[in-house]
Formats: structure tokens, sequence, C-alpha cells
């Protein structure tokens, strides 16, 4: 069993219990404890179950790299899946439960898995679950989704709050073991401004509990005096639980720092993301273990040798009573010496290597009594949910059993790989270090930023230098080296990287599969990736099958794929497939190390960018009066326009129809302020929006308004709204309400990077203005009641405008219309929007007056055939296939997109027409709907012959009228079409001109 | 996220103030043209591997266009220049040959 040991702990404060539940079951730990230290001191090694097969899973490494320890956390607000058990730091009230298991962890169904796992080799669901097709709906995608996913999703809205930081530095040291720390101070003593960052809560990462001696002192003293100096220093900024989660372009590092995660009750946001840009940047990162792939080595009680030790020193707890050493490594025995030293058993240490004479650490070993077995290995481990004990083999055999070793816990070593992620994220390659049998940093092809040099240095064992003294001048060099390349100064006024002694190692021995000539049987229990259930056998199949290379072989087998992102198992997978391959290990590849280093929230993804300020909203200045008066909103763009003003005791259908038919009767005001105006001044003016525009512009006489068309090179249409001419050299031009940025930026680019000699100013004046449509028939006499101009049809005549006073307002007045009726468009400066908007309801009182929304605006147009931009358009839509042929110049050489419109696709004369749909019934057709054709594609689906692109109940018809865009339409007037719709009815509509009402255009024109 | 200086206003910038526009110096063809003009105008484009031109808007910042000079692999910013121009300054191909010996790109080298 796993337990609590009297002495030991070196994290701990024992004076401070703390208690937590697992799994409903009141436990305690210490202050100091991770969540996985304190459930081993509670015999809790059992703690999930893997994600193909069910099998139980217990406790493997001690941090950032475990792949099973992984739970649900917390409850409500607070819940959260996939948390890492030996990277949640304990607190008092934490909750967690196991994933994965149906109905308990101990006694899980899915298990069953496990027993037909012959029947579930890699590929599995791609061979399987391909054909036949039907089968898919109710049988496999069932089952998929019932076994896919470990934790399960929140169901409560975030109680906490995150937020992002930014921060720049000369030197951004990641990763605050010794070698972090020496960097930093070599960095900082030249006087950089440096920052060093910890994923964990604690300085000095894992030398101190491997012990060693720097100036002549423990470790701890070490790390103590150089955080001591480093916290002294100005130019340096020191952060704990602070993780490198990655590094991008230039110097750019994302960074995920956990405030409040250990101590909850703390007031302030819970993550914080850092958007650092540095200098030049250090990555101290360390390296993992790797464990041994040996049949049976997923089994609770099988760890990390690194970790068991880990345990004992860190946390005084004990993973078990017995336990046996395997390694092809001197390093591992530092954990056997340990646990003797604790006054556990470890009834022997097999080592897979054969060495000509005894290491220090080996004599140190046997000096404390435990049996040593060179050149063995593990056959097999014993046990189910928990370790019983281990056949011992030859490791140059098949596996036969030389003996069995009963124990309950098994410490693995594979030997060491620098954790290169960060190096990588940017480009960095890699090179083979055949000494540690491990991928490291090639110094020569380093990241390299905006001038071409190096940005990120690596340091320590992240760089390969794995023992002590090694550590600390590689990590020294790198700290001088990343402030030099920042410009600061190499003579330092401290003394260079302190003298570290440690107890030598004998050279490792690559040990990729155990025993050596392991069968099948062997192979397909010897795990590679615990967390996606990838073992031996799974990677060689794949490479059989073809799948040679890596990135083939990871998709395939999902190695490395699970949330650790195969920290422990990548390496071991890529021996394998290499093997598979003959080839060597560099020529196989790793694959890409992607960003995040582990899963950051997506709390802190979204930062402060929630709830009312996770966009901001674009008002009108008549927006709280629409909102006192019933307005629905609706998102046009960043603006928010009212859909409808809806009165009490009515629908927002009933509201739209009573607009609607109001508008055509009496009196309708809509806040048309949103629509874009931009100012095209110059004297080139006029030629330059006769090529932004199909139409001519130049022409317009000053005092006219104009519609246009504006599309792209390709020839589509991209917006439309009428334009203005205000004096010889001034053009207003309306955009659609989405479109003002964007054509404003489109004029831009082309002022800029084409006729850049042109003489043209442009302006975006959208917001300057309100403006408000007055229309319906009583529009000229509301008008009227106010006083001043003449908007007469003799003086203000269609299409013209003017700038005048009107009740008082100076005010410009465009006699134009987008609803069919008389129309007067009235602009004020935005501050006096709402004040003309109060005088015309007012005025407009006798008269019927009644706000009127977007829908009712879309009902209006739709009535007249005018187009809609994003309707009528999808952006692979011409002018000319909307029967807009005379807003498009014959007489001008050039205009953007004209050259396009003539490409042989654009003249296909079976290009699809605008017309008018009337139903049959008087229903409404379904938006979006196709009509159908005879026959069917090569894909078997029925053939189309059009589709509706805007569809409304009209109240002033009272029928359903539509626009689409039809195959030959415009020439097959009366014939009827079928669209299926999607509610499984069949709708018929004739086809008819788009223009339903006022066809002669009397209306707006009186 | 890259790191550029606007050469119009001279602020050096996070890559979220700016927006890439796609590839520098081309020729436009209008009206007249034959369809293999037009096609390489709308459509074809160089994909290299290494030094390449670029056109960015300093969006969020003067608003100006302008060009940069970067390699596509290793990320360098061979330095940027204003958009009034057809071809690349000479004084920067000479700097980028200087880097990367016998460079070309397009009609460029
Ligand atoms: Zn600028």
């Amino acid at each position: 069993m796993s337990t609590r040991l009297a002495t030991g702990g070196r994290l701990l404060n024992k004076s401070r219990a703390v208690s937590f539940t697992f799994n409903g079951q009141h436990m305690t730990g210490y202050e100091g404890d991770t969540l996985a230290s304190a459930l081993l001191a509670n015999d809790q090694m059992l703690v999930g179950r893997s994600f193909k097969y069910h099998r139980p899973r217990g406790i493997v490494a001690s941090g950032a790299e475990e792949p099973n320890g992984l739970v649900n956390l917390g409850q409500g607000g607070r819940f959260e899946p996939n948390q890492r058990v030996t990277t949640t730091e304990l607190f008092d009230g934490l909750t967690a439960k196991s994933q994965n298991h149906w109905p308990s962890l101990e006694f899980d169904v899915g298990a069953i898995n496990a027993q037909m796992s012959r029947f579930m080799p890699a590929g599995f669901y791609y061979k399987t679950f391909m054909y036949p097709r039907p089968l898919w709906k109710h049988v496999y995608e069932p089952f998929i989704r019932k076994a896919a996913g470990l934790g399960a999703a929140p169901k409560e809205r975030d109680d906490d709050t995150y937020e992002h930081f930014y921060a720049f530095c000369d030197v951004l040291v990641i990763g605050g073991g010794v070698a972090g720390l020496q960097a930093a101070k070599a960095a900082a003593d030249t006087g950089a401004r440096v920052m060093l960052i910890e994923q964990t809560a604690h300085w000095g990462g894992r030398a101190p509990v491997d012990g060693g001696e720097i100036a002549g002192k423990p470790v701890d003293n070490y790390v103590d005096e150089t955080v001591a100096a480093l916290e002294a220093m100005d130019n340096v900024t020191l952060r704990r639980r602070m993780m490198g989660a990655g590094v991008y372009d230039h110097g750019y590092v994302l960074s995920y720092e956990r405030l409040t995660d250990h101590a909850p009750e703390m007031d302030g946001p819970r993550h914080r993301l850092w958007r650092i840009r540095a200098g030049h940047i250090v990555t101290a990162t360390g390296a993992i273990e790797r464990p041994l792939s040996f049949a049976g080595n997923d089994i609770p009680g099988v760890m990390l040798a690194s970790a068991v030790r880990d345990y004992v020193t860190n946390f005084g707890v004990s993973p078990g009573d017995r336990t046996v050493v395997v390694t092809n490594n001197d390093n591992a025995y530092l954990t056997a010496i340990a646990l003797k030293h604790a006054g556990l058993d470890v009834p022997a240490i097999l080592d897979a290597r054969v060495l000509p004479t005894d290491s220090a650490l080996m004599a140190q070993a046997k000096a404390l009594g435990i049996r040593v077995l060179m050149g063995h290995g593990v056959s097999t481990v014993m046990g189910g949910k928990r370790v019983t004990g281990v056949a011992v083999c030859s490791q140059a055999g098949e596996g036969s059993i030389l003996e069995t070793i009963p124990c309950d816990v098994v410490a693995m070593s594979g030997g060491w790989s620098p954790v290169v992620h960060l190096w990588s994220h940017c480009g960095g390659k890699l090179t083979w270090d055949t000494a540690q049998a491990a991928f490291k940093p090639d110094v020569d092809k380093a990241p390299t930023g905006a001038d071409g040099k190096a940005f990120v240095t690596a340091a320590g064992s992240a760089s390969g230098a794995l023992l002590l003294a090694d550590v600390l001048s590689d990590a020294d060099a790198a700290g001088q080296a990343a402030a030099t390349a920042t410009g600061h100064k190499t003579g330092r006024n401290a003394s260079a990287a302190p003298e570290a002694s440690h107890t030598p190692e004998a050279p490792m021995a690559p040990v990729w599969l155990m025993p050596h000539g392991a069968g099948i049987k062997l192979r397909s229990k010897a795990w590679l990736d615990y967390q996606n259930d990838v073992k031996v056998s799974d990677v060689q199949l794949a490479a059989q099958e073809g799948f040679h290379s890596v990135e083939h072989a990871k998709r395939y087998t999902t190695l490395g794929m699970a949330t650790d992102q195969g920290k422990l198992s990548n390496i071991n997978g890529l021996a394998i497939l290499s093997d598979s391959l003959n080839q060597p290990i560099p020529q196989t590849g790793t694959t890409t190390f992607r960003p995040p280093y582990t899963p950051i929230s997506m709390g802190a993804i979204g930062g402060e960018a929630r709830g009312d300020v996770f966009q901001p909203i674009r008002r009108t200045p008549m927006h709280d009066w629409h909102d006192e008066n019933g307005a629905e909103w609706e998102p046009v763009g960043h603006w928010r326009r009212p859909y409808a003003y809806v009165r009490s005791g009515e629908s927002t259908h009933d509201a739209v129809m009573r607009e609607t038919k109001n508008t055509r009767d009496n009196l309708g005001l809509l806040d048309a302020s949103t629509l874009g105006k931009i100012i095209v001044r110059g004297p080139d003016a006029g030629k330059f929006l006769d090529m932004m525009y199909t139409n001519m512009m130049s022409t317009l006489k000053p005092g006219k308004c104009r519609y246009g068309l504006m599309c792209d090179e390709n020839g589509f249409l991209i917006d439309d709204g009428v334009v203005a001419r205000i004096d010889e050299q001034t053009w207003l031009c309306h955009t659609t309400t989405g479109g003002a940025e964007r054509i404003h930026a489109h004029m831009e680019e082309w002022l800029q990077t084409e006729w850049w000699t042109w003489q043209v100013y442009v302006a975006n004046v959208t917001e300057q203005y309100a403006q408000i449509a007055v229309v319906g028939p009583k529009a000229r006499e509301a008008l009227e009641h106010l006083g001043g101009m003449d908007v007469s049809a003799e003086t203000l005549g269609f299409m013209d405008w003017a700038d005048g006073t009107l009740g008082g307002f100076d005010v410009r007045v465009y006699r134009i219309s987008f609803s069919g009726e008389l129309s007067y468009e009235i602009a004020v400066p935005a501050s006096q929007g709402q004040a003309l908007w109060d005088t015309l309801m007012a005025v407009g009182a006798g008269l019927g007056v009644m706000p009127y929304g977007t829908e009712c605006l879309h009902i209006l147009r739709a009535e007249k055939g005018f187009i809609m931009i994003g309707d009528e358009t999808d952006g692979t839509v011409i002018p000319q296939d909307l029967g807009l042929h005379w807003a498009i110049s014959k007489k001008k050489d050039d205009f953007i997109g004209k050259r396009g419109q003539e490409r042989s696709h654009m003249v296909d004369p079976t290009r699809w027409q605008l017309v008018g749909l009337e139903t049959v019934d008087g229903s409404t057709l379904p938006d979006g709907a196709y009509a159908s054709a005879e026959g069917t594609n090569a894909n078997g689906q029925r053939e189309t012959q059009g589709r509706v692109t805007s569809t409304y109940h009209s109240p002033n018809l009272d029928r359903g009228i539509a626009m689409g865009l039809v195959l030959n339409g415009p020439d097959r007037m009366g014939e009827v079409l079928t669209f299926p719709g999607t509610d499984g009815k069949e709708y018929k509509a004739k086809i008819v001109s788009p223009v339903f009402y006022d066809p002669e255009g009397e209306k707006p024109n009186v | 996220m890259l790191i550029l200086t606007c050469p119009c206003c001279g602020v050096t910038g996070e890559e979220t103030e700016f927006h890439a526009g796609g590839e520098a110096h081309l020729k436009r063809h209008g009206p007249g043209s034959t369809e293999d003009q037009f096609e390489e105008y709308l459509f074809m484009r160089e994909n290299p591997k290494g030094v390449h031109f670029e056109r960015w808007r300093h969006v969020y910042g003067c608003g100006k266009w302008f060009h940069a000079a970067r390699s596509t692999t290793t990320l360098e910013v061979y330095g940027t220049y204003a958009a009034q121009t057809h071809e690349p300054p000479k004084d920067l191909r000479d700097t980028i040959s200087k880097k990367v010996p016998g460079w070309t790109w397009r009609e460029f080298q």
C-alpha cells in the first residue's frame, strides 16, 4: 500500500492538515501536498480508467507529464474536467472525481473492451466504422459518443474571472529550476531586464531531490540564495505558477499564470494569460524521464523512478512498501537509495545494462544491501488494479521467466528526454544525442527573429546537459548569451557559474523494448501511450500497414494525441516505429511540437472578453429611444438596429405587419443612421468614383443623387448605395450598414496602392451624422408642418438633395426612396439626432406616424424588387445576374470589375437570373429553398434550377412574396417551380416580375 | 506574431496592429487584357520558400499601406518600404543579396 512516512517531505507544512474528498470519500493531506501526493498518502493509487480499454490507471509521474491522473475538479461554476492530480495543489475543501468509468472506478463495465483488445487494434475505428453507411446513425455514432471524451463538460457558467497581461523584457527565462535560476542570474547581472517564470509553486526544480552540492552546500541553499539575490534586483521579475505555454514569431510568448487555483478563496482573477514580447528567450525547461516498454507497464503501481523519489523526498509519501527498480541508467539508482534511506524495501534493481565495472551509484546501492541484477529486465508485471510482483527475465532473451519478485511498486527509468517543446514551437530544430539516446536542441538551428538571428537558447537539461555541474555551467553561458543578444555588456560583475559536485554516473544504454526479443503476447501488453491505450504492437501494426511517416503513424494509432500530448510516449513510440522500419531514430524524426505545452483554460484565453465586453456594440444617437419604445434588436455588423417596435399585447410578426402597412398608408420613421457615409473629395474624385462604381458618377450634377453599384475585380457585386454630388470636387457615397469600414478601406487601398498620383481624399463620416428616413404618402405634409426649406416636388424633385433648415434644425435632405414611397432622408449632426426624431414624432402624431424597423424595411424593398446586399448577393453574384444592366455604364473604358465581368463564366447565359416568386397558395416560401429540376447529379443528389434569396409575407399584398435566382428566369414568366422545404413539404411558386408593388413607380415620384 | 516597422509613421508594432494584404507589386490588368494576363493578375501568386515581398497595412495606426520584404522560412524581415512603387528599392535588394546570395523573386534578383 502507499502511505505517509513519518519523516521527510521538504515541501510540506506538516503543522497544517488539509481535508478534501475523492469520489465522495473524505481524505486529509498537508499544506504543500499536490492532489497526487495526498491521494498516495491515503493509499489511493488507482485514479482513473484509460480511454479505449477502460483499464485501471494509477499515478505514474509527479509533474506536468502525468498521463493518467486526470480528474473532474470542483463543482458547479467551478467545475473543470481533465485536471492533472500531479499539478493540482491541495487546498481545504477540494473535491475531485475520477473519470471515464461506469458505474464506478473500482468496477467498470467498459473494461470489457480490454477483453476485446485483440479485436480492437490500431486503426480499429477507421477499419470498422466505414461501412455500411446506414449503421452510422444508430450504431457507430452512439457507440463512439459514449466512448469518447475523458472528463465531463461543465454545465454552469464559470464563476471565476480571467485577464490578459502584456509584458516586455530583454530576457525571458522559462523554467525556475537550477538552470533557470542560474541563467536568470547571469542575464540579470548584465543589467538586462529579466523575467523568470516557473510552472510549479517551487523554485529549484528537481535538483534538490537528486542531491549533489553547489559551492560546497546542499542544492536547497543555492536555490534560496539565488532566489533572494534575484528578488533584490530591480531589473528582475519572478513569477511562480506560471507556465511558458508557447513560443511564437519574433520572440512572442504566451504564458499561463494560475493565481488562485491553489487558494480559491483568494480575490482576483483565477488565471492570467501573459502576452510577452521578449528580446531573447532561455528555455530552461528541464527533462522528462521515459518509461520502459515491458508487459504490464500500465498496471497501477508502475511509476517513473524519478516520481517515486519525488514522492518520498518532497512529500514524505511512500508509493509502496516494496519497490523493484528497473532501469537502463544510473540515475534510477538514486530512487533505490532514497527508498532505502526512508526505511523502505527494495528487493531488487533490474538493470538492463551489462557494465564492465560497478559505477559509484551501483556500489552505493549494493552497500545498502540492495540486490542488483545486471542484464536483467521485466518479463511481465503481475497484478490487476495494483502491482503484486514482477516476473524477471534476461533483457537479451524473449522473456523466459527466471524468477518472480513480490512487490507493490515498480520504479522504471528508460533515460531522460530534454523538454524541447518550447524550443521547437517556432522552428527550432533538433539533433540526436547518441549518448543519451534523446533528441536535443540543435544549437545551430535555433528559431530566428526579425533580425534573422537566433532568439531562443536552451539551458541546462533542456539543452541536453543532464548532470548538475554541466547544468549550471551550460545555464550560466545561456544567460550571458541571451543578455548579449539583446545588446548588454558581457563583462559580468559577478562570478561565473558556481562549482557543483555530484556522484558520477555510468553511461545509459538505450532500451526500447523489454525484453529485447519480446514476442507478440508481451508486446500487446507493453503500453506506450497510457491515456490513449496505444501499445508497442499497435505502432508495429501501423508500420506494417504502411504508415511510415511519423505523423501518419501518430494519427493512425492516436499515439501522443491525448491531453498529455505524448510527453511520456512519443520517444518510445518513435523508437518502435524506427525499429519496425529498420531505420535509425533521427531518420524517423519527431512529430510537430505544438503549443500550449500543457492545456490552458478556455477562461484564460477569453480573458476579460465575456458578457457585455465580449464585443463592443455600436449604437445610433436614437438607440435609447428605440429601447424605451419596444425595439427588438437585430445585430447588423457591430450595430444594433431595431428589428421592429413591439407594442404590448402584440407579437413581433404583428408589429412588423402593422409597421409595413402603416408606412404605405400613412407615415413611417426609420433610423437610417447606420448607413455608411463616405466623403470623396479632390480634383480627381470624379475620375476615381468612375473606377469605383459600375455606373458613371463624374457626370452627376451637384444637388443630384444616383444609385450606384460597386464590384470587386472578379466582377462580383460587393456593395450598393446612393451617391450624392455635394459640389464640384465633393461626393458623398452611402454604403450598406455593414459596409462602411470595408468600402472605406477598399477606396483607400486603390488610392494608396494603384492610383497614388490621383488627388483624392476619402473620409468615413458615418458616425458624424444621424439620418432619419421620413417615409409614406404623408411624408411631405409632415415636413411642411416643421417649416423651413421648400420640400415641394417642384423644388426638391425625386433624387435631388438640398441643404436647409427644418423646424429650426440645420439639415441635409435627400429625396431618395428604398421603400417605393414618397420619402425624404434627413441628415443632421449626430448630436441633433434625438431632438429631430422627437420633433418628427410630434409633428407626425396627427398623421399616423409610427417608427419602423429593419424587417419592415426589408418587406417594403422586397415589394418593390429592390435587391439587398447579402440577400440577393453572396460574393458570387454579378450585377447582370440581378437585372441591373441599367446601372452598368457602357461608356466607360474601365471600372473595377469590368474585365472580370467579361470572363466566359460571367457571360454564360445559363447563370441564374433574378425573378420574383409568387406562391400558388399565398403561403411564404422557406428562405434559401432550392427549386428542384429533373434528374440527379453525379453525387446522386437532385438537380436544382434556382434558389430563394429573399422571402416575406407582404401585408400590403396579403400573400407571400419572394425573390430568387432562377435558370433562364426572366424568360420563364408564369412557369411554376417546385421548392422542397426542409419541413418535408413541397412549395409551388410562379415566376413573376420581382416588382410586386407600384410597378410604374408613381408613388415616390409625387 | 511578427514585428513590423511602418515606413510611413515609423512605428514598430505587433502584427495585430497591421493587416496583411497579400503579394506585392502585382500589375493590374483591366479591360482589353488577354485571358492569360487577367488570370495572372487575379489568381497566379508566388509561393516562395525564402525571400518574399508582401503588402501590409498599418490598419490600427496611420492607416497607410506599405511593402515588406521578409523570409517565409526564417521570418527575418529584410525591410519595409513605401507602397507607392512598382518594384523593391535597389538598396533593399542589395541588403537581401548580402544575406541571401542568389535570391530571386518573380523578375527581381
Ligand atoms: Zn504607420
